[in-house]
């Protein structure tokens, strides 16, 4: 029974009927705070995707991602709000300007290797966070960013409204998940993961790692952007606390429950714990006391999130169905198999 | 002058809170090669502990301090036994995470009892010595002599104890402990105790000059981080030297430069040399 309807989930169709859902979901939301929740759920679901780049495929742990987030939250919030810059071309440039500070990160922290790189990046979102909270000619130091311009809708819809701001989320969240599924059917998709399992190995196939390596970690660096410019337009107000790590804390922890590695996983793990978190309004400020044993526990006995022993289930199950079964469900196994092998 | 030599004794202040501190993160890094992100929160554990201590239970000053770092050698203990030793074949990222978790479960159990709020350990060492025009503060004396005792009891003990033997005997070659029989349970266990009680040690000496929080370790684990990068990572040697560098340079930089940036002179450090020597500086060969 579950097995059918998990093969169910993986059939194509699957992704159409959940764009249908969120399309659908702020008609059937009971108030527009839910639907205000739901856009901040797909903000922070799109820095995921980022984060799932370099550290679920390419295997570093970046733990700046949280920084890189703040950096285009306050390019787009300072461009509108000091420069008087409209909001579509401040949103391009804060992509740009987040992508272009990733570049110079990555080149100096992709050098180092494993512990190395993630002290390293702890460091540098440690000083991202110090920047914005100090530098206040540029930032207004604790103060933090006003007026920050909502998108402009071209005289066709008023995105300082909520439902209409969902939509517009969702359009990026979609673009985002879909650019991440061909990213990981790509050549540079497993040239990624082939760093991820070896890079010694990976070298040795002729793999420039410094290049790809850089390149995911620009990716990812595009990806936080992106989510802290959008985070910027909702929000209209920002504060160094956006820089604050334990926002980079809270994306491994949607990212490892959901799945580390995998297409949906950042998806389900952002959406299942903001609702959790949501539902149960007293765990805000208490949350890390179930975050923390929730990341011990989840390395040591889940380490592939739902999603990820999800696949591995259902890839278990198709080998065990009889022959015949299996040339019914060829499909679905040759589907299993590609995102079983991605996150193996 | 005498503003120099204030800042040198600041410089050696500093330098040996964060020695002790680096200290027990390159231990615990030269045994299992885990970058114990959940070392400024044992930090932290420790500064609340003798804070409890001395103010739920009255105890003196000192008796705070080593009941405290038996609370936190134990609290090491068992995050070795429940944490790192269950993911022992795992791959190096989910040490990582499993670290980080401990962390921000320590931090928000402490803030869920004690609240954010800022708190003051008060020490029976409040005094000011003066000497030729110097001012030093008798907390601060007490916390570099307190720091080198402590140093060279540990450095007798690694040295000429045979249990002490057994760590710098597994942090040189894991295989060849193994295969003079050594007990890798027991040393980890050890090196993970060792590491705590240092570091309760450390914020117990701070706190009374400083203020204790929950995330009263953030920062200075990060330091930490950057002196055995510096020192190159399992160093012992490394670690007291590069505390006194980054002790030093953020005392003189603090004053000198521009103290709104005291922090960040570390990490600007950091940034530098990882960019110029990514092994770090006193390391011969990569790690």
């Amino acid at each position: 029974m579950f097995y059918k309807l998990g093969s169910l989930m993986m059939k194509p169709g699957a992704k159409l009927v959940l764009v249908a859902l969120a399309i659908l979901f702020p008609l059937v939301a009971k108030n527009e705070y839910q639907v205000y929740v739901m856009a901040t759920a797909f903000i922070w679901a799109i820095a995921v995707y980022g984060l799932n780049i370099i550290t679920g495929y390419c295997g570093q742990l970046n733990l700046a991602h949280g920084g890189f987030f703040a950096i285009g939250s306050y390019a787009l919030g300072l461009l509108t709000a000091d420069y008087g810059w409209n909001f579509w071309p401040a949103f391009v440039a804060a992509i740009l300007i987040s992508a272009f500070l990733g570049f110079l990160v990555g080149a100096v922290s992709l050098r180092l290797k494993e512990h190395y790189f993630a002290i390293f990046t702890l460091c540098v979102g440690f000083i991202i966070y110090l920047l914005l909270d100090k530098w206040e000619e540029l930032t207004h130091g604790a103060i933090g960013v006003r007026d920050i311009a909502a998108p402009s809708g071209f005289g066709l819809v008023d995105f300082s409204e909520t439902t209409p701001f969902y939509y517009l989320v969702l359009v990026f969240l979609v673009l985002a998940i879909w650019f991440m599924g061909k990213l990981s059917r790509s050549l540079l998709g497993r040239t990624f993961i082939a760093i991820r399992n070896g890079d010694e190995l990976a070298e040795s196939l002729g793999i420039n790692l410094m290049r790809n390596k850089v390149l995911a970690f620009i990716l990812s660096t595009t990806y936080a952007g992106l989510a802290g410019a959008l985070y910027a337009g909702m929000i209209r107000f920002i504060g160094p606390e956006v820089a604050n790590i334990n926002h980079t804390f809270d994306m491994i922890t949607y990212l490892l429950v959901g799945g580390i590695g995998t297409i949906s996983g950042p998806l389900l793990g952002t959406m299942g714990i903001v609702w959790i978190t949501q539902s149960l309004q007293f765990l805000e400020a208490y949350r890390m006391i179930i975050f923390g044993p929730l990341l011990v526990i989840l390395v040591i006995f889940i380490p592939r999130g739902i999603v990820g022993s999800f696949l591995t289930w259902m890839h278990r199950k198709t080998q065990e169905l009889g022959p015949a079964k299996r040339r019914q469900e060829s499909k679905v196994t040759a589907a299993t198999t590609t995102e079983a092998e991605n996150n193996a | 002058m005498n503003l120099f030599f204030q800042q040198v004794i600041n410089g050696l202040t500093l330098g040996s809170i964060y020695g002790l501190v680096a200290l027990g993160l390159t231990l615990v890094y030269g045994i299992l090669h885990i970058p114990n992100f959940a070392h400024g929160a044992l930090y932290m554990v420790g500064a609340f502990m003798t804070y409890v201590l001395m103010i739920d239970v009255g105890a003196p000053y000192w008796t705070a301090m080593a009941g405290s770092a038996i609370i936190v050698a134990t609290l090491g203990i068992l995050l070795e036994r429940l944490v790192f030793y269950p993911l022992r074949h795992s791959p190096p990222i989910h040490h990582k995470i499993a670290a980080i978790g401990v962390l921000l479960f320590l931090e928000a159990s402490v803030q869920v009892f004690w609240g954010a709020d800022f708190r003051r350990i008060v020490s029976p060492y409040h005094g000011i010595l003066r000497f030729e025009g110097l001012i030093i503060p008798e907390q601060r004396l007490l916390i570099i002599c307190g720091a080198m005792t402590l140093l060279i009891g540990l450095q007798y003990f690694l040295r000429k104890t045979m249990t002490g033997a057994t760590i710098i005997a597994m942090a040189q070659n894991r295989d060849g402990a193994f295969l003079v029989g050594i007990d890798a349970n027991r040393v980890a266990m050890m090196t993970f105790g060792i590491s705590g009680a240092l570091a309760a040690i450390a914020a117990s000496l701070y706190a009374p000059i400083n203020l204790v929080y929950p995330s009263m370790g953030n920062l200075v684990i990060m330091k930490a981080f950057v002196i055995i990068i510096l020192g190159g990572m399992g160093s012992i040697p490394g670690a007291i030297l590069g505390g006194m560098i980054i002790g030093f340079a953020e005392a003189f930089g603090g004053f000198y430069l521009a103290s709104a940036y005291k922090d960040l002179i570390s990490f600007g450090l950091l940034v530098v040399i990882l960019s110029v020597r990514p092994q770090g500086l006193f390391t011969k060969g990569a790690h």
